[in-house]
């Protein structure tokens, strides 16, 4: 306080200091992923091989068209964004209508059947590789897209994130729609659900990042291309034989697997981000 | 995919758990996962923290800071593990390249060396989900009472006490979360895994699930997977259960 000079001097350097630790750190977690980009866009015959892929002028497509004509990513892609789908949409059924029965009914053992359902969210579902596996075996579904999303149409997380959010929806509002004579539905369209659609967007950007990028799962229950989503597809394809290390064609293939969800998250950065946030917390 | 040809299975008892544990095969994997999340879980954790300090400012371009640190969680695994297997790689790799210049000279195989592959796993998941983390602790810090910090700064504290003193205190509840988040997130991805070792060189990064997947769809295994997947259940279930406990009594 006595040397106010000196004070503000040394606050103006712990700001500089603390401003390249940030661009610093910043550029390290940039790197990977500009690089691959880079990569993807330079002709495959230029100075990959010397890992110089930054100071080139020619940019080219070739690498992804060449990657597309080599497995079927369009196939990929629909399966993946069919199972994103699917799942999406059974889960938003199940979850909402879970929630409500959890936040608006009395039964007999409620209290512990919340009890499971928080215990499940402990419990990944890769966890029980295994055992799903021989349902979907005993249900003769292997090697379908049906088998990669039907682990998922319950969802503990989901269920527990709209129970929340329906028992924040004030009770008085709820008296007032069963006085006027709503319906159980009603009661879910009319009052509970549209103070809620934060919690069901955050629930389905982060079910839909999530199924988008899961591997292990579809990766055992798929066998052929006709079922294999994008991420089974990669790692297929980055163990073809003609590959070797053609790291262009790699990161090209590598990057289209991400791009849709990329981009979106892009457009939709802060809404993402604020996803995350409210579906882990809330 | 091989399918296991039908057999009766017999009642064996503690069989397949005494035949695992007996297993230096198994105690190895044991050791590799416990390496594997010692290694992930608090490292992430405290970047995470870090990268909440750091973007938590009101200063021009912040958004660019954020979507640095938090781009890595919305590529899939297996498309970030493919991208570090390209830096990982020996001689020329970005990787290599850049530890040169800070004057390594140590194996450069990263992902073929024994005593690296473990680590190249670590750092993968590392760099893809600390800024996960961070978006937590983002949203903690945001929710911290204004007057507290007035008071501190009345007080005469200086940045790094209120950081220790009371910042970090009053998060507490977000780190148990991200703990339990991190700690089950830690035992259920191995898809970069399957990218940069396949578990290997000779299961130097065979983690528990990775186990799993091995016994049960490579070896046929199907008594040694269930008993693996019931203790997968059980470590995951203790870990959360324990830490819910000790946070509950804290608080009170």
């Amino acid at each position: 306080m006595e040397k106010p000079g000196l004070r503000k001097s040394l606050w103006q350097i712990g700001t500089w200091l603390t401003n390249i630790l940030a661009t610093g750190l910043a550029l390290l977690w940039s790197v990977p992923v500009i690089w691959a980009l880079v990569a993807s866009f330079r002709p495959a015959s230029d100075a990959l091989s010397r890992g110089d892929v930054w100071f080139s002028d020619t940019l080219t497509l070739e690498n992804y068209l060449h990657a597309w004509s080599m497995a079927p990513f369009g196939r990929y892609y629909i399966n993946t964004i069919l199972v994103v789908l699917t799942i999406l949409v059974v889960q938003l059924v199940t979850i909402v209508l879970a929630g409500f029965a959890f936040a608006n009914y009395q039964f007999f053992g409620k209290g512990w059947i919340f009890f499971f359902v928080l215990l499940q969210m402990m419990i990944p579902t890769s966890a029980l590789l295994a055992p799903n596996f021989s349902t979907i075996r005993t249900l003769g579904i292997f090697d379908t897209r049906l088998a990669i999303a039907i682990p998922y149409f319950g969802s503990a997380f989901g269920t527990f994130l709209m129970r929340q959010a329906f028992i924040s929806v004030p009770r008085d509002l709820v008296d007032a729609g069963v006085i006027d004579g709503c319906s159980w539905w009603q009661l879910i369209f009319h009052v509970y659900l549209p103070p809620s659609i934060p919690s069901l967007v955050a629930f389905g950007l982060s079910s839909a990042t999530w199924h988008w990028n899961e591997f292990l799962w579809p990766l055992i229950i798929t066998n052929s291309d006709k079922s294999r989503p994008l991420t089974a597809g990669l790692v297929r394809f980055t163990q073809l034989g003609e590959i070797g290390a053609q790291w262009s064609l790699l990161t090209a293939a590598t990057l289209m697997v991400a791009a849709p969800l990329f981009i979106v998250f892009l457009i939709f950065q802060r809404r993402f981000i604020q996803s995350f946030v409210h579906s882990g917390l809330k | 995919m091989n399918i296991a040809r039908f057999r009766e299975p017999t009642f064996i008892g503690w069989g397949n758990y005494v035949k695992l544990f007996s297993d230096p095969y198994f105690i190895q994997v044991i050791k590799n996962t416990l390496v594997y999340v010692l290694g992930t879980v608090p490292i992430s954790i405290i970047l995470g923290f870090l990268f909440a300090l750091l973007v938590n400012r009101k200063v021009r371009g912040i958004g660019f800071f954020r979507l640095a640190f938090f781009h890595p969680m919305v590529l899939p695994m297996v498309s970030a593990a493919t991208i570090w297997l390209f830096l990982f790689t020996p001689d020329y790799g970005l990787f290599n390249t850049a530890l040169r210049f800070l004057g390594y000279t140590g194996p450069e195989n990263w992902t073929g060396n024994p005593n690296l592959a473990l680590l190249s796993v670590i750092i993968v998941a590392i760099w893809k989900n600390s800024g996960y983390y961070m978006v937590f602790y983002l949203a903690g810090l945001q929710n911290l009472p204004e007057d507290v910090f007035e008071a501190a700064a009345l007080d005469g504290a200086n940045s790094w006490q209120t950081l220790w003193k009371i910042t970090f205190p009053m998060l507490r509840r977000t780190t148990l979360f991200i703990t339990i988040v991190a700690f089950i997130d830690s035992f259920r991805t191995v898809d970069h895994i399957f990218v940069l070792t396949s578990g290997g060189p000779s299961r130097a990064s065979t983690v528990l699930l990775f186990d799993l997947w091995l016994e049960r769809f490579e070896y046929q295994n199907i008594g040694s997977s269930a008993a693996i997947t019931v203790i997968f259940v059980i470590v995951l279930l203790a870990f959360t259960v324990t830490n819910f406990i000790t946070s509950e009594r804290k608080e009170a």
